[in-house]
């Protein structure tokens, strides 16, 4: 019998067999590509453009810049959270769809399994980001610097991943499809509308800044705003820590989750 | 002949309902062993147990020597699985799922490569193999389960009702192959059915499963036989039949002798062999028979058989089993 590292945490070759298989999955079904990006380019191309238009030089958050410049990161950050969750939650459907039970029964540690697979979803759900990125300056926004875009793609990478991990969550807590789409959609659109995407948390009523201050999209998309355009409500610091403690909660909360997950 | 499985007192409930009663069995090597049973009857519960994805209530097992609770992923290396419902990624072709469990079974890409090569050969799926699973037929697609169940060397390979939801064709074509499979590679396969023909076309042994507990295991021959005798038809050409039912009495095999519509019916201690016996004895009393047949229990008896006489204590089975096979031989 062949020794082999079923017990190892971490496993190169599963690890990279589920990120190709996701990598895969996701380019062999043209609609999906496009799909996931036409809704950021409609949100850009008819809110962010006719917005742009009107003059709102004075709302706090908006000095400086124009509306299309402060909802980019936004939609990036909005694409993030859909791909992300979407990603993670997509368990439930290998589970309807009985691929689950031959990748679980597999002599692969589960932590792998889910790695691999959270991964792939994340290449996918950034490569989508940066599409997006690419569009907005397209449409004429100015990211600010170099370095900047780079600083962008961590914080890309963090926020993905705790979506992911939440994702993960639900789906293995929720367990099958029924409802599934309604609860996504009932707490993933809150998340966005309350994230400070579509408008500047600064502008807003005490009551509504504490809702904002809790949604952990926030500051992703507030790290975003300050590494791409330049404007941010907290320094990037925040950004940074707040989303590196919720990557790694719900990433380790997500495979924990996944890893206690009934095969059957 | 070394023992591939050993089960002990396996038992399995769900919330009080008992799906997995104390069962004890062993598999030899290289064995088709079948589990044979209706729907509900305990078969998937107890193949999920030896494969690690349930874990039992009390008993114990050991796939290749391993224990199934405390060496989970021992046992996951030796064994393949063909679940009873699709496992298969639709998305990908048939050569990437494969690709996709060699990996997870850690072989390298050489190896990888060769024994994909193998595999589509033996199961006849080359030129299939770059087709979307979703766009093969239902019968391929089950054979590329089969295939991949095996690639990666398993001692053992599970089958949780392979040929579930086939037509004929595709069911026989996918039995030849796993008996192939069996001949070939050497492999103990494990399989459960509620298929009749099945587990007599392909099994060595079967064992009959019944509201979760065993009601007999041995051959499909064996378990036939112990239901009862052959019968033989036959019918007389010329002369009459009365002087042959006389002198047939003489010979001890024939156990019992009906008249009835013209013909003879014997019960009889053997098989096949008694057919050019019984020809002999009539050509050497000047009689010629015009026909005959041989009636075997089928294993469709044998289950109405052991679970009828357990569960249900039906009378006079016997009798039963015999109306059964006269109802499906059109006899009457």
């Amino acid at each position: 019998m062949r020794v082999i590292g079923a017990r190892r945490i971490i496993d190169p070759l599963p690890i990279y067999t589920m990120w190709l298989r996701e990598m895969k999955r996701f380019l062999r079904v043209k609609a999906r590509v496009v799909g996931s990006l036409l809704m950021p380019l409609f949100f850009l191309a008819f809110l962010g453009l006719p917005m742009s238009f009107m003059p709102a030089r004075q709302i706090p958050g908006l000095e400086g810049i124009g509306y299309l410049d402060f909802l980019a990161p936004g939609i990036v950050g909005m694409t993030l959270l859909f791909a992300g969750t979407m990603s993670g939650a997509s368990v439930i459907w290998d589970k309807e769809f009985g691929f689950l039970k031959e990748v679980l029964v597999a002599p692969v540690n589960r932590f792998s399994v889910i790695l691999g697979r959270s991964l792939g979803g994340m290449t996918t759900a950034i490569i989508q980001a940066l599409v997006i990125v690419g569009i907005a300056v397209a449409m004429g926004v100015k990211l600010s610097s170099v370095s900047g875009f780079f600083l962008a793609i961590v914080i890309m990478i963090l926020t993905c991943a705790a979506f992911t991990g939440f994702g993960l969550i639900i789906a293995t807590k929720l367990g099958n499809l029924e409802g599934f789409m309604a609860i996504m959609n009932l707490i993933v659109f809150p998340i966005f509308f309350l994230s400070g995407a579509l408008f500047p948390i600064q502008s807003m009523p005490s009551w509504l800044r504490y809702i904002m201050y809790i949604n952990p999209l926030t500051y992703g998309i507030d790290g975003l705003r300050g590494t791409l355009v330049g404007v941010a409500a907290f320094p990037l610091w925040l950004d940074f820590a707040v989303l590196l403690i919720l990557c790694v909660a719900l990433a380790t909360l997500g495979s924990y989750f996944f890893s206690k997950m009934e095969a059957d | 002949m070394n023992s591939v499985i050993e089960i002990e007192n396996l038992t399995k409930e769900f919330d009080g309902l008992v799906a997995v009663n104390h069962i004890t069995l062993n598999v030899g090597e290289g064995e088709i062993f079948g589990f044979l049973g209706p729907n509900g009857a305990g078969k998937t519960t107890a193949v999920k147990m030896l494969c690690t994805i349930l874990n039992p209530t009390s008993g114990s097992a050991k796939v290749c020597g391993y224990d199934i609770a405390r060496q989970r992923n021992k046992v996951r290396e030796c064994i393949g699985i063909v679940f009873q419902d699709r496992a298969i990624d639709t998305f990908l072709t048939g050569k990437e799922n494969l690709d996709f469990h060699a990996r997870m079974y850690h072989l390298d890409r050489k190896t990888r490569q060769k024994r994909v090569a193998e595999v589509l050969d033996l199961m006849d799926l080359k030129g299939k193999e770059n087709m979307r699973i979703s766009d093969c037929s239902g019968g391929t697609q089950r054979r590329f389960e089969v295939a991949r169940g095996f690639l990666n060397h398993p001692k053992a390979l599970f089958l949780d009702e392979p040929t579930l939801g086939l037509d004929v064709q595709a069911r026989r074509n996918l039995w030849d192959y796993i008996k192939l499979l069996n001949e070939k590679e050497g492999i103990t396969i494990i399989l459960t059915t509620h298929y009749m023909e099945e587990a007599d076309y392909l099994c060595h042994r079967v064992a009959i499963i019944d509201q979760g507990r065993i009601v007999a295991i041995d051959s499909p021959e064996k378990l036939k036989q112990a239901v009862g005798l052959n019968l033989i038809s036959l019918q007389i050409a010329q002369g009459s039949s009365g002087s042959l039912v006389d002198s047939l009495k003489q010979l001890s095999w024939i156990k019992k002798i009906e008249a009835r519509d013209g013909s003879l019916e014997l019960s009889i201690d053997g098989g096949e062999e008694r057919i050019p016996e019984l020809i002999d004895f009539a050509d050497n009393r000047g009689l010629v028979i015009s026909s005959i047949k041989l009636y075997k229990p089928s294993l469709e008896d044998t289950f109405l058989h052991f679970t009828g006489k357990t569960i249900r204590e039906v009378e006079g089975s016997l009798k039963e089993v015999w109306k059964a096979w006269m109802r499906r031989s059109g006899k009457r």
